[in-house]
């Protein structure tokens, strides 16, 4: 029976012992010389994990009676989480080592924050939930402020972590308050407990369950700690911050309405709904006045959750789908923009300073390119792949008979492409003698042009986002039916 | 050849894709090559596209030439011509030459100049061409990201302003869209633009937030089309982005805006409002009237006062534009044919105007009226192409002009006499504007210093506008050229629509004799 267990909690035990050894080994030799080569080691680790999982998992196992859950939907949150903290943590070796950050503890720390995820996503009771969730939120805080000589670092680890327990200690009440009304933490057994209607102490702690998430996904009106941590952050950690998590994140909200919730779905549907409309505008208005990039990227994440949220609120299979395919895409914009935020540099320094990006074209065409392209993906223009995830989203929403959401959304979409075209102005338009260049590592410099050629072109016909459809469908089938 | 439209649509992608990846430096050979490698890449657009109206049967109203393949979320990649595409089409491969051929002037980042171009050229077929409704819209917003750019970085003083408002207002226009073709994917369960034709909107009056919306849905979804075709045409009161597009872009970008950008509008209500929506376009038709008829008088006066030449240009397109919309909306043979046939005939005359205006801009930097005057005494050749395009914009019998105008006004007199009426003063005004225009920069004695020794056109100037001077002639002499080509299809669309409406207007009746018994 255990052994049945810990069979499917394999992935996960291996990944912990394997931070746990880095750990050690690094404590006992040469500490921050081995930094780099456990950065690589590490990334390599999470694609062998990912690749594993892939070709391994088949159908549903749960494990522990149903506290832990292995299913289509869990493997394809994994997989997203494990490929893009790879990636992000490749990409931030050189910037780390450049400005003497890059410290053993950098990639070990990541590690753990990601089976903290991993635990998230397959989380089938609210104590593992709560387990995984906690994990992976101090790994993350202790990361925002590795620049300890900053304080604005400093500021970014200490107010995430203030607001993080703040909304962990929220969603704590709304899980124990749940455990009250409904005599389980166990999600099958929370589901039974709603299936003739939540009585009102239940809706209460979904209510706060739903602000918990809202704090961790960053949508408005719960979206307060992300510019300042985004700005603090190192800027790839800021990276990281902007892509695995949200993904973890938001696979948990949806792990949580359908597998606990999934009764109930008229229930939360409002109040997601309306996270998602106030998302889209807050990160789309508030973004207009941004001066630092990392700002507006923070803005620019909140409005993208509004959008991903939105396929949430349909409380479909469709709009599953549409959500995690809205999150894959989200990633991957992501991912090329921070590379070219990366090797932002002026004077052999980085900058975030939008500023600096006047004449960037001049100075840097390809890198240019690809944040024009990003910007009007992000944006929402076809023919990039940012449109194809709100295309999704907004099917999801109006076939769930969320008209007006789906109009609210677009309209804001509107609003914030200002800022997205602003960029571009200020990359293709001015002129400054004296802004960011300097060509990009090698690293970085693939990242960037390979995630554009993927934003570009992913979507023609015949290579149709590389077969993630029928993955995404698959996965959203399982969490909701 | 099976797939001759992809063939045609995706030629001048690939030598863009070309001039991106092998060109190389930016000193004066890579830009003459640039230039002649975008110039070769559309030649070739134009001859292959003369294979599609080789083989185009004008007798069949029905798409041809029709390729299909599945693609994402249940949407399929379709194109294909019929009678009211085919042309703009051809407009399009015909233009573009002329278009690298006015750009040989420009020497800022040439190569990147002639990609945006290129690109442009790939996606605005691909507009005309799209036979699914999301493989639309992805053609007709991407020609945003090209135009934006060809404003924001090779245009005049005021660029970034123009660049951003136009960006702006066609986005702020295309979502909604977006989200009536959402909500027709999810009511019709297809994205294929010809069985989206044949389907049955909803019609049932129902009532939103206390105001009963007659036509029910297919009121919805027309409003939510209207708002992205009225400003891309552009509609008064929506036009006020095109003035300032057209003024600060460069000559070419005025030339692909007027010429063919502004005709996606137009092709819109044809392929989407007019068979989809039958019952919305008749609810809502007569207050198209009335906003084209208002258009183009209020839009004529506009013009009237322009001090710059490229803005008088730019509301005379606008209120060309009101006969269109005009036209289209009376839904009979006279007024369809005449709307398509002024949007031809408008690619034709108000590209060559703007070209004019680009070959004095090119000498003096300047598109102010008052700065010029009595060029005719050092610049005949011009003087006489200028005369003739203004005529022809002017609608004079025997240039395609003419034809356009006259057409939509005999459509439009069938349905609404007020309107025909007051249209029909435009045709005045349109006179007043564009010989007063003519008579300040090209009449009189030559007395500013600055234009004694200005030159007239030289060969590649000729040669851009000889075609042009040919197809505003031949069109004028022998429209059937047009209407032999769209009438069958036009015929099909007006039989379905009225097939459409006389079953809606039965339903009615029969709730309102079924409510009074």
């Amino acid at each position: 029976m255990i052994s049945a267990d810990i069979q499917v909690v394999l992935p996960e035990i291996l990944l912990a012992c394997y931070a746990m050894l880095a750990l050690l080994v690094a404590v006992y030799t040469s500490k921050d010389d081995l930094a780099s080569t456990l950065t690589w080691l590490t990334a390599g680790v999470f694609l062998a994990f990912a690749v594993w999982i892939g070709i391994n998992g088949v159908g549903t196992d749960t494990a522990f009676s149903g506290m832990f859950v292995e299913d289509a939907f869990a493997r394809f949150a994994k997989i997203t989480i494990l490929i893009s903290a790879a990636i992000v943590l490749l990409m931030s070796e050189g910037y780390m080592a450049e400005r003497g950050l890059l410290r053993f503890e950098y990639p070990v720390l990541i590690a753990l924050a990601v089976v903290g995820m991993m635990v998230m996503v397959s989380a089938g009771d609210l104590m593992v939930l709560y387990m995984g969730l906690e994990l992976q939120s101090l790994a993350l805080y202790v990361v925002a402020s590795l620049r300890r000589d900053s304080i604005k670092s400093t500021e970014a680890g200490l107010k995430y972590f203030v607001l993080g327990a703040l909304s962990s200690g929220l969603l704590l009440y709304g899980a124990s308050l749940v455990y009250g009304f409904a005599g389980t933490t166990l999600f099958t057994g929370i589901i039974l407990a709603v299936s003739d209607g939540a009585s009102i102490g239940l809706l209460f702690g979904l209510v706060f369950l739903l602000t918990g998430f809202a704090f961790k996904v960053s949508a408005a009106p719960f979206h307060m700690w992300t510019p300042d941590v985004y700005e603090g952050s190192p800027t790839p950690v800021t990276a990281f911050f902007a892509t695995a998590p949200k993904v973890a994140a938001m696979a948990l909200f949806a792990r949580v309405v359908f597998d606990a919730f999934g009764g109930i779905i008229g229930d939360w549907q409002q109040i997601v709904a309306f996270l998602s409309v106030v998302s889209v505008f807050v990160g789309s208005i508030a973004a207009i006045g941004q001066r630092d990039i990392k700002r507006l990227m923070a803005y620019s994440s909140i409005a993208h959750m509004g959008f991903a949220l939105m396929g949430l609120a349909a409380g479909t299979a469709l709009g599953v789908q549409a959500m995690l395919i809205y999150m894959v895409i989200y990633v991957t914009m992501n991912i090329g923009t921070f590379a070219v935020i990366l090797g932002m540099h002026r004077d052999g320094k980085p900058t975030t300073d939008i500023d600096m990006l006047k004449g960037y074209s001049s100075r840097e065409p390809l890198m240019a390119f690809v944040l024009l392209v990003m910007m009007f993906s992000l944006a929402g223009v076809p023919p990039l792949l940012g449109f194809f995830g709100k295309f999704y989203v907004l099917r999801a929403a109006y076939d769930a008979g969320l008209g007006w959401l789906a109009i609210a959304g677009v309209v804001a979409s509107v609003i914030g492409a200002f800022y997205y075209l602003r960029i571009v102005y200020y990359v293709y338009f001015a002129e400054r003698d004296d802004g960011a260049a300097g060509r990009l590592p090698p690293v970085l410099w693939t990242a960037a042009v390979v995630s554009t050629v993927i934003v570009a072109l992913a979507w023609v016909p015949g290579i149709n986002l590389f077969g993630l459809e029928p993955f995404a469908a698959e996965a959203a089938l399982t969490l909701v039916n | 050849m099976g797939n001759l439209l992809s063939l045609t649509t995706f030629i001048p992608l690939l030598g863009a894709v070309i001039l991106a990846i092998f060109l190389r430096g930016d000193d004066a050979d890579a830009q003459r090559n640039a230039k002649w490698v975008a110039l070769a890449t559309t030649a070739a657009t134009f001859i292959v596209s003369l294979f599609i109206i080789g083989q185009f049967d004008p007798s069949n109203p029905e798409f041809q030439m029709v390729e299909e393949a599945a693609w994402l979320l249940g949407l399929q990649y379709k194109m294909g011509v019929d009678g009211i595409s085919v042309l703009f089409v051809m407009l399009t491969t015909f233009l573009m030459p002329i278009v690298i051929g006015a750009c040989w002037k420009v020497d800022v980042r040439v190569k990147e100049y002639m990609i945006a171009f290129l690109v442009l050229e790939t996606l605005m077929l691909g507009v005309f061409m799209a036979l699914d409704l999301v493989l639309f819209y992805l053609f007709f917003e991407a020609g945003l990201i090209p135009m934006f750019l060809i404003i924001g970085i090779w245009g005049g003083a005021n660029r970034i302003y123009a660049s951003f408002k136009f960006f702006l207002y066609t986005f702020l226009g295309s979502v909604l869209m977006l989200v009536a073709m959402v909500a027709m994917f999810s009511q019709a369960g297809t994205t294929d633009i010809p069985t989206l034709m044949a389907f049955d909107f909803g019609s049932e009056d129902f009532t939103i937030l206390g105001v009963q919306i007659v036509g029910g849905m297919q009121t919805l979804l027309w409003i939510a089309f209207f708002a992205s075709f009225a400003v891309k045409m552009p509609m008064w009161p929506v036009h006020t982005w095109l003035p300032d597009a057209h003024v600060q872009a460069p000559t070419a970008g005025s030339v692909v805006l007027a010429a063919i950008l502004l005709k996606m509008g137009g092709y819109g209500f044809l392929r989407f409002s007019l068979p989809m929506f039958p019952v919305g376009s008749e609810v809502m038709g007569p207050l198209v009237l009335w906003l084209s008829a208002i258009a183009i008088v209020y839009t004529s006066l506009v013009a009237l006062v322009q001090q710059d030449m490229k803005k008088l240009i730019a509301y005379s397109s606008v209120a060309h534009m009101g006969f269109v919309t005009m036209g289209i909306f009376a839904v009979n043979q006279q007024g369809l044919d005449g709307a398509i046939f002024q949007m031809i005939s408008h690619g034709f005359i108000a590209g060559a105007l703007f070209l004019c205006v680009g070959v004095i801009y090119d000498r003096m930097h300047t598109r102010e009226i008052e700065a010029y005057g009595g060029l005719v005494n050092r610049m005949p050749a011009y003087a006489l192409v200028f005369l003739f395009f203004t005529m022809a914009n002017v609608g004079l019998p025997g240039t395609s002009g003419f034809v356009g105008e006259f057409l939509t006004l005999v459509g439009v007199f069938q349905v609404n006499t007020w309107v025909a009426a007051i249209a029909a003063t435009g045709v005045i005004l349109s006179a007043a504007y564009a010989l007063w225009l003519y008579r300040r920069v090209v009449m009189g004695d030559l007395i500013k210093e600055s234009l004694k020794t200005i030159k007239d056109m030289d060969g590649r100037e000729r040669l851009m506008f000889t075609p042009l001077v040919v197809m505003t002639l031949l069109l004028g002499v022998y429209p059937s050229l047009v209407t032999d080509i769209i009438g069958p299809s036009v015929s099909a669309l007006i039989g379905e629509y009225d097939v459409a409406l006389s079953a809606y207007e039965a339903s009615t009746m029969v709730a309102e004799n079924g409510a009074g018994e």
